[in-house]
Order: structure tokens, then sequence, then C-alpha cells
């Protein structure tokens, strides 16, 4: 983009031309005015000073245009520089006045141009929205005014502050403003007993920024009773961090178990129970994310209300999809190859490759967009540590899928049938169960796992043809590592890798902490061959 | 389905292409025999996702000369190999185009991995490489022209302007590999340099295709509420970024608090994610699709024509083989032959358009000047520009941020050199670069 020099000349002229009627305007500091400043292309300096003029005037109905320029819905007209908050209504804008919200009508989206803005422009507005709204009518907005001050920690603001609290009814928001004084206290020369006081405040906080105002004041003071004051607050706060972060390396290291469990949990039918060495296990998984893109993007397209659906109807669908393709895969492939493991590796290896490709070809190189429902996207905070909706989610799922697996397995007929032929094939043959049909069913339903296990992974990582090969070795690290042939091997094996690679990854990174995650399971491995949970009696050679 | 759709409207296309070049409906038909570029992409493998783009616009490219007549009244042919992301087989494929198909140029690899694999093979053969990617610069090989950006025409332009925008503190973040170990290298020197303090940056590195960044992302939520303005300078490649940066939105980490600058993300890469949460990180390359020239929006509607398809993006790498390819076209024409060695003395010097409305050159030392643009993303997808150098900045091969690298010059004119030593006034040669 050359313009910028033009720009540069233009945005002088602006300032030069503009800052001349806008000093005769201070006076009486019209907000309709101002506002219409925004207007023509402009330099962020200039936009900038445009946003301090708008908070000067303490006119609560700034904020609306304010807020509209943080999120980019604010634009100007070409034909006259005229300033609006516009939104799209299909190919064109509905354009709104920026102060009262009244609709202006509709234009073309080529007669707009939208108000640049980029990161500072909109730390400034949300500074100038902390002054400004700190008494607005909604809790939620006072709420984030008080958040706003209490990281400025501006000495000037105590007085707002004080009337603010004391008109106040929420009492979550008062203690929120009342943090916000205490920073604001720390930066002042106000007398030491009042500093003391606002240590204490900041104590019962408890989180890493009180931390780094107390030590920076510690630091700066020389009052004795302050200093005490903070330096105890400080040694509170860090043993209440350390103890969060334990807690935060638990909670991740569950949530980490728990992907490596649904990626897992497939193999450890078609490869624990059957003893297949499935390498096209990951492409199972994969089919089961882009499942659940074409559901997604047929509901996009066709029933849009629908999406927060989406993940709950691709689930049945993926499971069909994977099992299908496990079928085929069994009944033309696999069958001819039992007992004979090393024909099995190379012979699913192809296939993994052919899935690959194929979804290359068919779905193209590059990742797809599968997105997250409301109900997965955010997070909310415990105590010091932040627990994101997805991962709490998948954490449930693994556990629902493992325990259903389990059921399946322990009080079905097919899952009795399974055991039976596992343990002793010619036995089980003899007793007039079908084993060609519960080794494709066996196979089929490992593989349907291992498409459901797509669906929830498609929500954390990317879905593209190399989906798959990121598990594989995962996968089978986690089966061997439990014990083959046992699921709750796998589930305490999952478990135990997430957390322990976690308790790792702060001291050693995650290069190191994976390579010595794998040392520990190779030591381990020599010391107990059949893992975790090893099957015990006649038939483990069988 | 719509992707079946997409893929039968690109073979109509390309059909159609086929049939016009053969009918020769041309007021200038070439003719001849013809002048084969060798396009040496991944279009398997884990690199597929971005390299597959630049196959197609390559084909593009060519297939745009050769309306225009060709080169030296001779057409084009493109022989395209696929390495399948297998740095080994790169130069493999790459001895195959040059021994066995005699290409006249090969235009191709992205990962630096993959380029050093096949440096040797250009070298013994004496072929002409054009290479496209932004790279952690160091290195400057007589057959090869380096058409992306070196890091003093990404890296250090992007962490001035952070600084500017009062960013005191720094994470490094980067996927474990060459490119980002090299250029991390470089900017905490740099950052050093500018008194930074030690305690003030940190360096992480993940591995390749990693998807678990929870605790990588928590950590730099710790490391930034320390009081002073933070940010990230991510180099972390490929697909591991999508899930960080769905991490970041998710433990709410917003751009206005922690921006991130990554030098590996562009219009392609975003294509797999909802930006809406991301607005306001930010990418530096040398080139947007959203910059609005007249070239960028021919080039655009050509690539949506050709590939049959509006929704495709154009990206950086793409702008760097279209500089590349002209640049090529016109050393040949200027040499009369396409000879490696007549070709590789006329390049130096040549001028080409870029997109983005200057006039990029072919330096002595190999690299090209471009200038260095600082965007936004937008919840478009697309990135909006919040700075830009206000010349071309000229490519240096080697750093001058790093001791052992400030006194060495590339320069293959004068010098015929592409490490000589000012100091010890000798040319280092290849003992030096062999590592």
């Amino acid at each position: 983009m050359n313009r910028s020099i033009p720009w540069l000349f233009l945005s002088l002229a602006v300032l030069l031309f503009g800052l001349g009627p806008a000093a005769a305007q201070q006076a009486e500091a019209d907000p309709a005015a101002i506002v219409q400043k925004f207007g023509g292309k402009q330099s962020f300096d200039a936009t900038e000073a445009v946003i301090a003029e708008l908070a000067a005037t303490g006119d609560e109905r700034v904020a609306r245009a304010l807020r509209a320029l943080r999120e980019g819905d604010l634009y100007w007209r070409e034909s006259d520089e005229a300033v609006f908050i516009a939104t799209r209504k299909g190919s064109d804008y509905e354009i709104f006045d920026p102060l009262t919200g009244v609709s202006a009508g509709t234009v073309p989206s080529g007669d707009l141009q939208k108000v640049r803005v980029k990161n500072s422009i909109r730390n400034a507005v949300t500074g100038a929205l902390g002054t400004l709204t700190l008494r607005a009518e909604n809790p939620a907005q006072r709420m984030r005014a008080a958040s706003t001050l209490f990281s400025e920690a501006d000495p000037e603001m105590i007085g707002p502050l004080d009337a603010a609290i004391a008109a106040e009814e929420d009492s979550a928001v008062k203690a929120r403003m009342e943090e916000a004084r205490a920073s604001a206290v720390l930066a002042s020369d106000l007398a030491a007993e009042e500093k003391a006081a606002a240590a204490k405040v900041l104590a019962g906080r408890a989180d890493r920024e009180a931390l780094t105002m107390l030590i920076r004041f510690a630091g700066a003071t020389d009052d004795p009773v302050a200093k005490q004051a903070a330096e105890a607050a400080i040694v509170a706060i860090q043993n209440n961090i350390a103890f969060w972060n334990q807690m935060q390396n638990v909670w991740y290291g569950l949530s980490l178990g728990s992907v490596l469990l649904l990626a897992a949990i497939g193999l450890a039918i078609t490869f624990g129970v059957m003893g297949v060495i499935n390498m096209a296990h990951g492409e199972m998984v994969m089919l089961g994310a882009y499942t659940t893109f074409v559901v997604q993007e047929f509901i996009r397209n066709n029933a849009p209300g629908l999406f927060e659906w989406s993940l709950t109807i691709a689930l049945p669908l993926a499971f069909l999809v994977s099992g299908a393709v496990g079928l085929v895969m069994e009944r033309g492939l696999i069958r001819f190859l039992y007992g004979r493991p090393l024909e099995t590796l190379l012979a699913t290896f192809g296939v993994s490759l052919i899935l690959q490709q194929a979804v290359r070809t068919i779905f193209g190189p590059s990742n797809r967009q599968v997105g997250n429902p409301d109900w997965m996207s955010g997070a909310f905070d415990v105590g010091l540590m932040s627990v994101t909706w997805n991962r709490l989610w998948i954490i449930v799922f693994a556990l629902v899928v493992f325990l259903a697996l389990l059921a399946v397995l322990n009080k079905t007929p097919l899952g009795l049938q399974m055991r039976a032929v596992t343990q002793n094939r010619r036995m089980a043959a003899a007793m007039g169960i079908r084993t060609p049909w519960v080794d494709a069913m066996t196979f089929a339903l490992g593989s349907g796992i291992a498409g459901i296990a797509g669906v929830a992974l498609s929500q954390i990582d990317n879905v593209s043809p190399n989906l798959g090969q990121g598990y594989i070795i995962d996968s089978f690290m986690v089966v061997v590592f439990g014990g083959v042939g046992n699921l709750w091997g796998t589930l305490v094996g999952a478990m135990t890798l997430g957390i322990v690679n976690k308790f790792l990854e702060p001291f050693a990174g995650a290069v190191l902490g994976k390579i010595v995650v794998l040392v520990l399971i190779i030591l381990f491995i020599q010391k107990r061959p059949r893992g975790l949970f090893a099957q015990k009696g006649r038939f483990v050679d069988a | 389905m719509k992707s079946a759709m997409r893929w039968m409207q690109k073979t109509a296309v390309a059909a159609t292409i086929a049939a016009f070049g053969v009918s020769g409906s041309y007021a200038q038909t070439p003719s001849g025999e013809p002048i084969k570029v060798g396009i040496l992409h991944s279009l398997s493998g884990t690199m597929a996702i971005s390299e597959t783009t630049l196959k197609d616009a390559m084909l593009m490219l060519i297939d745009e000369q050769n309306k225009k007549g060709g080169v030296l009244g001779r057409p084009l042919e493109a022989v395209v190999v696929d390495p399948a992301s297998d740095w080994p087989l790169f130069a493999e494929k790459a001895r195959e185009l040059i021994s066995q198909n005699d290409v006249a140029a090969v235009f191709g690899c992205w990962t630096s991995v993959s380029r050093k694999s096949v440096l040797p093979v250009f070298k013994e053969l004496n072929s002409i490489l054009f290479y496209p990617v932004q790279y952690e610069g160091e290195e400057s090989e007589r057959n090869v022209f380096y058409t992306g950006a070196a890091p003093n025409q990404q890296a250090i332009p992007a962490v001035d302007y952070l600084m500017n925008e009062g960013v005191e503190r720094w994470v490094l973040e980067g996927t474990d590999y060459v490119y980002p170990r090299t250029t991390n290298k470089v900017l905490e020197q740099y950052l050093k340099d500018k008194g930074v303090a030690a305690e003030d940056i940190i360096v992480n590195y993940t591995p390749f295709g990693f998807s678990d960044w929870q605790t990588e992302v928590s950590r730099i939520k710790e490391f930034g509420s320390a009081g002073k303005k933070t940010a990230v300078v991510s180099t972390v490649n490929g697909d591991a970024n999508v899930p960080f940066y769905k991490e970041l939105a998710n433990q709410g980490v917003a751009a206005t608090d922690i921006p991130v600058v990554a030098f590996s993300v562009g219009e392609e890469e975003l294509a797999g994610i909802d930006t809406a949460p991301l607005v306001g990180h930010l990418a530096a390359w040398n080139y947007f699709q959203s910059v609005d020239t007249p070239e960028n929006a021919d080039f655009i509607a050509k690539w949506h024509a050709f590939i049959g398809n509006e929704d495709r993006v154009t990206n950086d790498p793409m702008e760097a083989h279209y500089i590349g390819f002209n640049m090529w076209v016109k050393a040949v024409e200027k040499a009369g032959t396409t000879d490696a060695d007549a070709v590789i003395d006329a390049l130096p010097g040549i001028e080409q358009a870029n997109l983005t409305g200057g006039m990029s050159k072919m330096l002595p030392n190999h690299h090209i000047t471009k200038p260095v643009l600082i965007g936004e993303i937008n919840d478009e997808g697309q990135f909006d520009v919040v700075s830009e150098t206000e010349d071309l900045v000229p490519g240096d091969a080697w750093s001058d941020f790093l001791p052992e690298s400030k006194k060495l010059e590339a320069d293959w004119v004068e010098l015929k050199c592409g490490n000589y030593d000012t100091e010890a006034k000798k040319c280092l040669g290849d003992a030096a670069t062999s590592n």
C-alpha cells in the first residue's frame, strides 16, 4: 500500500486544519461535533486525540460511538465525511447516528470507509470508557470500568472512585471498585496508614496483578508500616499462586490425559483386544473430524439455527462413517492377515496413506474450519486458574465414552462374544459363535469409537488430512503403557501420561518434556513388558 | 457436494486453458522447443497445506507468460514433481528435475531444511533455484535466489513497530527447528542491544504440530501480568498455529493486552480459524491480499479465474514467486539464453514491480528489496495494514546483530563470494557454510 505518503500529508493537513476549529469548539465541547472529526482519512495519532477530546466532554452518550470505534463498526461517508455507526445488511450497510443510535437509512458498502483502528486505539477507547462508565446503569459495565481503573492505577481517579463506591449497591462491583481505589492509593502520595490499608485490600485479591503492584510498592516506599503490610501481603499471595499453579498443572494434565484417552480408546479395542496393529487408526479419527466439518457445513447452508446442535448430530454420523470404513477394511484386508503382525502393520500403513490422500483430494490440503458452539467457547475462573469450557467438556465426554464402551464390553451380547473370541477363538467357535462376524464387528466398533473421538478433537486441533498422524504414536504409547487388552489400563495410562507431561512441561519445556516421558515409558516397559495392568491367565499368549 | 463442484470447475478451467494453448489462438504464438521450468513443492504430507498453493500459483504464472508469447519466443513448460514433505526426497527430486528433465530453473522449497537439502544438488549440477519463503538468513549461495524476506525484512521491523507501541516484555515463541531458532537468536540479540533486560525476554520452543498449548498460554499470561506491556513474537510454524490461537482466544488473551505478532501466519493459515477472537493480533509480511493497488487487484482476479474459486486467498510467498518468476523471465531475455551461468550473471540488478506498488530489485547478494508491512488480523480473515516502511528494505543475507556474521558480506557481482569476511579480507567459501 503505497498510499501512506499521501496519507501522511492528508492527515497532517487534517491535523492542521482540524486543530484550529477544535480549539474554538473546546468551549462548548459539543460531542456531536467532536465525533464528526473521526471522518476523513486520519492518522492514528489524530484518532487518538479525538478519543481524548470525547472522553473530556464527560458526556455518557459518547460511549456508544467509542464502543463502535473499538469494535470496528464506526464508518465515515466518502461524499461528506459524516461519521456513522454501520452494520452490514446484505451487500448494503444500515447506518446509525453515532451518539443517539437513531437509524439514518441504508447506503451501499462502496460509499463507506471504516475508521481505522489498531490495538493502541482500542486501548485508548477502553481507558476512556473506564472513566465514562463508572456510573453507568449496567452493573457489568461498571465492573469492566472498575477493572480498567484497577490496572491503570491512576491517583487522580481516587475522588471519582470514592463517589462511585458510596453510590454502589452491587457488592461484587463495590469490591472491585475498592480494589481499584487501593491500586490508585498505592500509586498516590497519601499517608502511610492509607497505603497499608490499601495493601491489605490488594492482599485479599491475591492474584498476580495485585502481586506485581505490591512488589513495586514495597520496593519504592520508605515507610516501615506500609512496607511491612505490603511484604506480608506479598508472601500470602505468593503462597496462593504456588498452590494454584499446582492445581493448574493437575487440571491441564487431566485435560491432556482425556485427549490421549479419546485418541487411544478405539485403539484399545482394535489393537488391545484384537491384537491388530492398526496404523490407520489416526485416519479413523480424522474421518470423524471431517464428518463434523461436513455436518457443520450442511447446517450452515441449510439450517443455521441448528448450529449449537451440530456436534450432537455429528456424533452418530462420525461413528457410522468411521465404523463403516473400519468394517470395509477388516472384511477387505485385515481378515486375510490375522496372525501376521508385520504384514498387517504395512498394509494398514498403506491404507492410512490412501485415506489421507483421498481426503486431501476431496477436501483440499488446507485446514477446514470447524466452529465451536457457544457452549464450548470461553473460560471461567476457579481461584487463579482459568478453566476453558472446551477442555472441560472434552474431559466429560472422554469419560462418558469410556464408560459406555466398558458397558458395551461387559453388559451386551456382542461384548460377551468379543471377549470369548479374544480369549479362546476355537472354543468360542465350537460354542457356535460366528467368529469372523465378531471380528468384523469388533473392528468396526473400535474404528467407530475413533470417529467419535474425531468429533471432539475437531474442537481443539486442526481439521486437516494430517490430523490422525499426530495422534497415532501417542495412542500406541497409551495402550502399551496401560496394558494391552485392558480398558482400565488405557484410562489410567492416558491420565498418568497427561499429568506427568504437564508437570514436566513448565520445567523442561514442551520438547524436552515429551522426550523425558518417552524415555520413562521405555524404562517402564523394560521393567513391566505388559504395561500397567497386565492381562493374566492362560490365554495371555494365545 | 460443494468441493466436488469446485474440483469440476477447476478441471474445466484447466481444460479450457489447455485447449486454448493447443489451438494457439494468440497474437504471438510461442514456437520451438519448450523451455522447461521445474516446480519443486510438496503436494502431499505435512507441508502440502502451504506448498500446493504455490504450485498452482506457478502454473498460473507460466500459463500467463505463454499467453504473452513465452520466453525468447519459445513456450514454457512446467514440470511438476512431488517431494512429499520428505527432506531427502527434495534432493532426489531436484536431481531428477535438473538432470533428467533438463529444466532451466527450479521454483520451490518451503522449509529451510528442504532448501538445505537441495543446495548441494544445485551447486553440483549448476542450476538455479528460486526460494519464495521468508527465512532465517545466514546464507547466500550462487545458485539460489531468495525472493522471500530475510530477518531484517520481517522480524526486525515487526519488533521495532511493537517497541513503538510501548512493548517492554517479550515472549519469543517458536517451533523447534532451524528458522525459529536462528530468528530468535537474532531477535534476542537485537532486543538486548536495544536495552531490554534479560529477565524481560523468555524464549520457548514447542515441537512440530504441537496441539496442547494450555501450559504455554498460561505461562504467557503470567509473564504478561507483571505490569509491563508484553508481546509475543511467534515463529510457530504450520499446523500448530490454529490450536495456539484457539487456546489464546479461549483463555481470554486479547490482542489489546498481549498482542501476538507472527511471521508464519498469513491469509492461507487464517482460512482454518474463526478470526473474530483474534482481531488485533499481528503479522509482518511483505505483501497482504488486502493491499489496495491495481497490480494486486489484477493478480487476485487472475488467481481466482485460474483456480476457479472466489474464496481462495493470495499470500506473501505467492507474491515472492510472482516477483521471482518475472525476474527470471527478464534475466533470460536479457541474457538471450537459458544457460544457468549467463542467467545467474544477468539476474542481479533486474527490477520487477511488486504487488504493493513498489519496484523490487535483485541485489548482488541474491536477495531482493521489499517493503515491510505490519497488519492486524480483522474479522474477515484478512489483514488491515497498520504500519509500513517508507522505502523498500534491501534483504541482508548475514545479520548485523550476530557477532559471528556481522563481518560477513555476500556479493556475487564484484566479490563473487557468498560469505566474504570483511575483516580478514577473504572469501570463506564452502568450508564455512557447510556447518
